[in-house]
C-alpha cells in the first residue's frame, strides 16, 4: 500500500449499530416531529463515525425542531480562527445524546473578532447562552521567530491571552453567556526535536506555555476549557489534524476527529446543567475481579498484584475510589450470594474497595434492572444519572434495552482497558470541583449513621430532636457559588421550577439590589450536611410589596428534615423585613418533582385560581396575616457570608 | 475490488451524506450532476471514502478528479 491509512478517534465505549441506515430510516417513520426526535435520540446513543454522525444531523435538522419536550434546548456559538463548518452535525448529535436539543451559530472562519464587536451582526441576533471559542496557535506562531528571546515570547504570549480575556469579557458582557475555550492543539513539526523543550521560540515549546497560561486565565475568569490538545495526545495529532484539509479548507480539527469534538463539547454544556452522570454501579464477578466468586471462593478469585490480570481488576478498583473521592458515588449490582460477596469487600487482603465506599451494595439473584431502579431509589438520584459496568454483555443488552436513560459502557474483552474504556467515556464530566464534592462520600456515610439512628429511634420526632439540628443561612456567596450553581443544575426533585441557570446568571442575581437569595446549610450531631438547599425571590411583577419565589431547591439528602418548613419560616422573616406582605410562587410539575407536588400547601400557601400558565404551572399565595411561624428541631446557628 | 463494486460503495456512501437515496452514480458523474454535492459535501464524500478504505488521497488529486471514475482509479491504484 502505498499510503498511510486515515486514522479516526473511537468512541469504542458506545454500543455498534447493528444496522444503521435501516434504523434511521426505521426512526423517520413515526407520526410526529418529536416522535421522530425520540427516536433519533435512541440511534445517536450508538457509536457513529463520520458519515453516520452527518445523517443523523441531517435527520434532526429536516425536523426543524427548534423545542421539544423532554429535551433541553442550548445557543451555542462558535467563534473560529479556523474552518468549523464541519463540527455543528458533530455536536448537535453528541447532544441529541444527552437530550439536549442545540442550536448552533458557527461564524464565517477568521470573523469571529468582528462578530463579537459588531452588534449588527447575525451573532447578535442569535444572543448565544454558551461561546465556545475554538481558536488556532497558528497567529501567535507567525508572530514569534524560532530565535526569540525569552523575554519576546513572554510579551507575544501575554498579548494574545489579554486579547482573549478581552474577547471572552465582551462574550460575557453582551451575551451573558458561558465561555468555553478550546485549548490549542500542537500540530508543529519538531525543529530541534526533543531540544524544542528548551528553546522558548520553538513552536511546539510556544503551544505548551500557551495552554499554561490560557488556563491559568481561565481559572481566573471563570472559562471552561474543551481539552482538544489533550484529546489529541490521546488519539495521535494524525487523528485530529489532516494537513490536507489544512491546505484544502483550512480546518484545523480533521474531519474525522468531529464527532469526538461534538461529544467533549456536549459533555461540557450537559455538565454545565447538572446532566452529567452521578453514580457508578460496578458488577463483582469478571469486573471488579477475575473468576466467579460463587466458585471459586475468595482465595480463587483474580485480583491484586502478583498476576497482570489481578493487578487489570486492581486497575479498576482504584479508578473507581479516585472517582469516589472526587465525589462520584458508588454501588454494586452484582448476581451473586450476598454472604459470599460481603466476605469479599472484608477479609480479600489485595480488595481496594471496602464496603464504606459502597453507598448501596446490592448482590442478590433478582434482575439487574430491578436491582438498578433500588440503587436509584435508595440513593434518592434519579435513574438517569447511573453508570453501570458489566463484563456480561447479556447484561449490558438486558439493561439498555429496559433502561435506556442508564449509562452502559461497551467494556473491552480484555480488564486490562477497563479503565481506559471508562475514562475515554468521562460520563462525570464536571464543570466545578467544591467542598460538596470532596465531602460527598463521608456525606453519604454519615446518612447511614442517620439512617440507624431512625431506626433505633421510638419515634420519627425522637429522631429529629435526637439529632441537634441547626441551620446557617444568608444572601448566596461569592464563596459558595460554584456550589449553589451545581445545586440549582443538579436537582430534579425537590425543585419547584426545575429552571436552570448557568454561573453567569446566578451570579448577575446575586448581585441584583431587589433580589432576595437564601442558600442554607444544615448541620446536626453527625456532621456537617453541607450547603442542601437554595432559594430566589424576586419582587412579583406589578405588586411590589409581594416576592415571588422564582425557584427553590433542596438536596434529596436531607428530605424529612423539617428544613423545608425553616426554611419557609426564614424566607417570611426576611421578605417581611424588606417590606414584603405576601409571597407566591409556582409549582411547574416536571416527571421527576411529583415528590414536591404538595409542598405548598403543606407551608400554608393557598392555591391561585386562575387559568393555569403557560408553562403549566401551579400557582400559589401566601399572606403573611395568615402564617404561622412552624415549631421544627431546627435552631438557627447563624448567618453565612 | 472491481471498479463497479466500489462505484456502488461509493453510491451507497454519497445517497447516505446527502440522504438521498435516488442518487445513481456512473464512472462519467460530475459533482455538478448530482443536487446539493457542493464543495463542503465533497470533502465530506473523500474523508468517508478515505475511513472506509483506510487509504489517503494526496491533496493535489482531490483537486483535479475529473468524474467519479477517476477517483475509483485513483482509489484502486491506493489500494494495490
Amino acid at each position: 500500500m502505498q499510503s498511510t491509512a486515515l486514522r479516526a478517534p473511537m468512541m469504542s465505549w458506545l454500543p455498534i449499530p447493528v444496522d444503521f441506515r435501516a434504523d434511521l430510516r426505521a426512526a423517520l417513520q413515526a407520526d410526529d416531529a418529536s416522535r421522530c426526535l425520540e427516536n433519533l435520540a435512541r440511534l445517536s446513543g450508538y457509536q457513529l463515525g463520520f458519515l453516520e454522525t452527518l445523517q443523523l444531523d441531517r435527520a434532526i435538522s429536516e425536523l426543524g425542531l427548534k423545542e421539544a419536550s423532554g429535551f433541553v434546548p442550548i445557543r451555542l456559538a462558535i467563534l473560529a480562527s479556523s474552518t468549523v463548518d464541519h463540527l455543528p452535525p458533530a455536536i448537535r448529535v453528541a447532544g441529541l445524546r444527552r437530550k439536549l436539543l442545540i442550536d448552533v451559530h458557527s461564524g464565517a472562519y477568521g470573523q469571529y473578532r468582528q462578530d463579537l464587536l459588531n452588534p449588527t451582526t447575525s451573532l447578535h441576533q442569535f444572543s448565544p447562552q454558551t461561546v465556545l471559542f475554538s481558536l488556532t496557535a497558528r497567529e501567535i506562531l507567525s508572530d514569534v521567530p524560532v530565535t526569540a528571546a525569552v523575554s519576546d515570547v513572554d510579551e507575544a504570549i501575554n498579548r494574545s491571552i489579554d486579547e482573549l480575556r478581552l474577547l471572552w469579557g465582551k462574550a460575557h458582557e453582551t451575551f451573558n453567556a458561558a465561555i468555553i475555550q478550546q485549548t490549542f492543539v500542537d500540530v508543529a513539526e519538531p525543529l530541534f526535536g526533543s531540544y524544542d523543550r528548551f528553546v522558548p521560540g520553538a513552536p511546539s515549546r510556544l503551544v505548551a506555555e500557551l495552554n499554561d497560561r490560557l488556563t491559568e486565565a481561565a481559572a481566573r475568569d471563570g472559562v471552561l476549557l474543551l481539552d482538544i490538545g489533550r484529546a489529541s495526545a490521546r488519539d495521535g495529532i494524525d487523528a485530529w489534524f489532516d494537513t490536507g484539509r489544512w491546505l484544502q479548507g483550512k480546518l484545523e480539527i480533521a474531519p474525522q476527529a468531529a464527532p469526538l469534538y461534538g461529544e467533549m463539547t456536549a459533555r461540557i454544556l450537559a455538565a454545565q446543567r447538572g446532566l452529567s452522570k452521578k453514580c457508578l454501579v460496578l458488577d463483582l464477578d469478571n469486573t471488579l475481579w477475575g473468576g466467579v466468586i460463587g466458585d471459586d471462593g475468595i482465595e480463587g478469585i483474580v485480583l491484586g498484584e502478583g498476576s497482570a490480570a489481578g493487578e487489570a481488576h486492581l486497575a479498576l478498583q482504584r479508578y473507581a475510589k479516585q472517582l469516589k473521592e472526587r465525589g462520584v458515588i458508588l454501588a454494586i449490582c452484582s448476581k451473586n450470594d450476598p454472604a459470599i460477596a460481603e466476605a469479599a469487600f472484608q477479609k480479600h487482603p489485595e480488595m481496594l474497595l471496602r464496603q464504606p465506599d459502597i453507598a448501596a451494595f446490592l448482590a442478590n439473584w433478582d434482575d439487574k434492572t430491578k436491582n438498578l431502579k433500588a440503587i436509584a431509589a435508595r440513593l434518592n438520584i434519579g435513574i438517569d444519572s447511573l453508570v453501570f459496568v458489566d463484563d456480561n454483555p447479556v447484561e449490558r443488552a438486558r439493561v439498555r434495552q429496559s433502561l435506556p436513560m442508564i449509562a452502559v459502557p461497551e467494556l473491552p474483552d480484555d480488564p486490562a482497558q477497563y479503565v481506559r474504556c471508562l475514562g475515554d467515556a468521562s460520563y462525570f464530566e464536571a464543570v466545578a470541583f467544591t467542598s460538596e464534592d470532596r465531602h460527598r462520600a463521608r456525606q453519604y456515610a454519615a446518612n447511614a449513621e442517620r439512617e440507624a439512628l431512625l431506626e433505633s429511634a421510638q419515634s420519627m420526632d425522637e429522631f429529629l430532636r435526637g439529632l441537634k439540628m441547626s441551620v446557617v443561612f444568608g444572601p448566596f456567596t461569592a464563596v459558595d457559588h460554584a456550589r449553589i450553581v451545581q445545586l440549582f443544575n443538579k436537582t430534579n426533585q425537590f425543585n419547584t421550577t426545575t429552571r436552570r441557570y448557568t454561573s453567569e446568571e446566578i451570579a448577575s442575581i446575586a448581585n441584583l439590589p431587589n433580589a432576595l437569595t437564601l442558600q442554607f446549610r444544615l448541620l446536626d450531631r453527625i456532621g456537617d450536611n453541607g450547603l442542601v438547599s437554595a432559594m430566589i425571590l424576586r419582587p412579583a411583577p406589578a405588586q411590589e410589596d409581594v416576592f415571588e419565589i422564582e425557584n427553590w431547591v433542596m438536596s434529596c439528602r436531607v428530605f424529612g428534615r423539617q428544613l423545608e418548613f425553616e426554611a419557609m419560616n426564614i424566607a417570611v422573616e426576611v421578605a417581611r423585613q424588606r417590606g414584603a406582605r405576601a409571597l407566591i410562587a409556582d409549582y411547574i410539575a416536571t416527571p421527576k418533582n411529583n415528590v414536591i407536588s404538595a409542598l405548598y400547601l403543606s407551608l400554608g400557601f393557598a392555591p391561585i385560581n386562575e387559568p393555569a400558565p403557560a408553562n403549566g404551572a401551579m400557582r400559589w399565595f401566601l399572606d403573611f396575616s395568615d402564617y404561622v411561624t412552624r415549631d421544627t428541631h431546627i435552631v438557627h446557628a447563624g448567618a453565612a457570608g | 475490488m472491481t471498479a463497479e463494486e466500489i462505484l456502488s460503495a461509493f453510491t451507497r456512501i454519497l445517497r447516505d451524506l446527502l440522504l438521498n437515496d435516488s442518487i445513481v452514480l456512473t464512472m462519467e458523474t460530475r459533482r455538478e450532476d448530482i443536487p446539493n454535492w457542493d464543495s463542503f459535501n465533497y470533502i465530506n464524500f473523500i474523508v468517508a471514502v478515505e475511513i472506509e478504505f483506510g487509504v489517503k488521497f494526496k491533496v493535489a488529486d482531490i483537486e483535479s478528479f475529473a468524474n467519479v471514475g477517476a477517483i475509483i482509479t485513483e482509489l484502486m491504484k491506493l489500494r494495490k
